[in-house]
């Protein structure tokens, strides 16, 4: 095989490293990409799934009819789900619980719900400080439904005319 | 008053002291700083922002990551020899710090105007070797321990080929003193620098300086992604920061080395313009500039490369120089360009 010169001269004048320097300058004085994470956001897509939220019905009336499709599809098996007929004789949840430490955000609850109950609402920073915060129950998921519903109800119009 | 401070034994430690923190401390500030503008330069090629949180651009962050670090535990591993593992931080960043004792901010700047600067400045950087040895040995970890052996081992093969580029300098200059070698370099200015007469050499330095410190792309002693961290794995707290101070303290006399040898030191590159430390400043800063870029853009040598770099292409180049340098001054080539002792320089 025949030496080759012109990549020995390269080598020898740092040909590589002064085309990288080259390379970097262009990138360093370039705009940059950063987004200031909690000052500054990406948009979300209607479709994403964060933190779970239980709806009512504009009258007030929890969706949740107890008919357990979420608690059956759940791969994770993160839901659990007790259900009576209330006074009214309707039938309702008296427990909903979601582990969160064992949810995967599949979306497949949400899928199943004939009611549209259950959703994964567009929020994701529920960090917690301890374990045993992330365990939600019925209460914790119906006050995420009233604080997001806004958002939720939104993105449910928005995905629409796609499902 | 004046004579207190140069026949007395007090006044003499006194002055000596006020000079000491006078080099020191506008040091370790800057220190805080370099880190800063270090890490915003690595992220900007990087298309990042860096950090640009803690004060105004991040100019703080430093500040807070030493608190950081101050606060943390100090974990000692079971097994260390805690004598030597606390020592070999103390030692690396002692003997960073100690050669800035020779170094001439400007004319007559100097804490310790020595006959033998460079040899001293040798000698203490060939010893922070040790820092790194102790650390990886004490730690009683074989991550650590291969860590501090491929640092010594580096450090030692680079030192040779620094050693043999600064004998250039010298044989030029006739003089080890670095107030000596940057007066020889001046005169006209810009081309009177000795990065001219030495210029393959000039980058041989700055490459061998790089090896030296153990900055990448030479960074093998802490290769992440084999090491972990080398012979700083089980240091946690303050005795980390102690070593990572060292390192960049080391970095920074090796800009101030480049500066000074090949690039005229306080001296302005226009003659019209006057002399000052702030030339010493901004060439210390571009040359930082460059080692932050270098980080960024140079992906890290493997072990055999690094050592095939440093016997094999170093080593030769530098001794072959010499010798010409040698046979330059001798003959005052170059209109005496390369023997600044006989022109009066």
């Amino acid at each position: 095989m025949a030496f080759d010169y012109v990549r020995a001269a390269k080598y020898f004048v740092l040909w590589d490293i002064a085309m990288g320097f080259k390379l970097g300058l262009k990138y360093f004085f370039s705009p940059k990409y950063t987004v200031n994470y909690p000052y500054e956001k990406t948009p979300l897509s209607p479709r994403f799934r964060g933190e779970h939220a239980l709806r009512r019905y504009p009258n007030g009336e929890e969706r949740c009819i107890a008919c357990k499709l979420c608690e059956a599809v759940c791969p994770a098996q993160a839901i659990t789900i007790d259900a009576e007929p209330r006074d009214d004789g309707s039938r309702r949840t008296t427990r909903y619980d979601i582990d969160m430490t064992k949810c995967i955000y599949c979306g497949l609850c949400q899928e199943a719900c004939p009611v549209d109950a259950i959703v994964e609402g567009p929020n994701f920073e529920y960090a917690t400080e301890t374990r045993e915060e992330l365990f939600y129950d019925k209460q914790k998921l119906l006050d995420n439904g009233e604080r997001w519903e806004a958002e939720i109800a939104g993105n449910i119009e928005l995905d629409a005319p796609y499902r | 008053m004046y004579e207190f401070f140069t026949t007395t034994n007090l006044g003499i430690i006194l002055l000596t002291t006020g000079q000491v923190l006078l080099i020191v401390v506008p040091l370790l500030v800057a220190l805080a700083f370099i880190l800063w503008a270090d890490r915003k330069v690595w992220a900007a090629v990087q298309l990042r922002k860096g950090p640009n949180v803690v004060g105004a651009f991040g100019l703080l962050q430093s500040f807070s990551d030493f608190i950081k670090y101050v606060l943390k535990e100090i974990v000692v591993p079971a097994g260390a020899d805690k004598f030597v593992f606390f020592l070999a931080p103390m030692l690396s960043l002692a003997l960073a710090m100690v050669a800035w004792a020779v170094i001439p901010f400007n004319d007559g700047w100097v804490l310790a105007d020595i006959n033998v600067a460079i040899l001293f400045i040798f000698a203490v950087s060939s010893l922070e070797v040790y820092g790194v040895i102790m650390g990886g040995w004490a730690s009683n970890s074989k991550y650590s321990f291969l860590g501090s052996l491929r640092s010594a081992a580096q450090m030692i093969s680079y030192e040779v080929s620094i050693g043999l580029i600064i004998i250039g300098v010298i044989l030029s200059t006739g003089s080890m003193n670095l107030t000596d070698i940057v007066h020889a370099q001046d005169g006209r200015g810009l081309i009177s620098w000795y990065w001219l007469p030495h210029f393959p050499m000039v980058v041989l330095f700055i490459i061998s300086a790089h090896a030296e410190t153990n900055r990448p792309p030479f960074d093998l002693p802490e290769a992440d992604s084999e090491l972990v961290a080398g012979y700083q794995v089980e240091y946690s707290s303050t005795p980390f920061l102690l070593f990572m101070i060292g390192e960049y303290v080391a970095i920074t006399l090796m800009t101030a080395m480049i500066s000074i040898l090949f690039f005229g030191g306080w001296l302005s590159p226009i003659e019209a313009l006057p002399d000052g430390i702030f030339w010493l400043l901004i060439k210390m800063t571009f040359f930082w500039f460059v080692f932050a870029m270098t980080k960024a853009i140079v992906p890290r040598y493997r072990y055999d490369q690094l050592m095939r770099i440093g016997w094999k292409v170093f080593l030769p180049l530098s001794l072959a120089w010499v010798v010409l340098v040698a046979f330059f001054a001798q003959y005052g080539a170059f209109w005496g360009t390369y023997a600044r002792w006989t022109t009066g320089g």
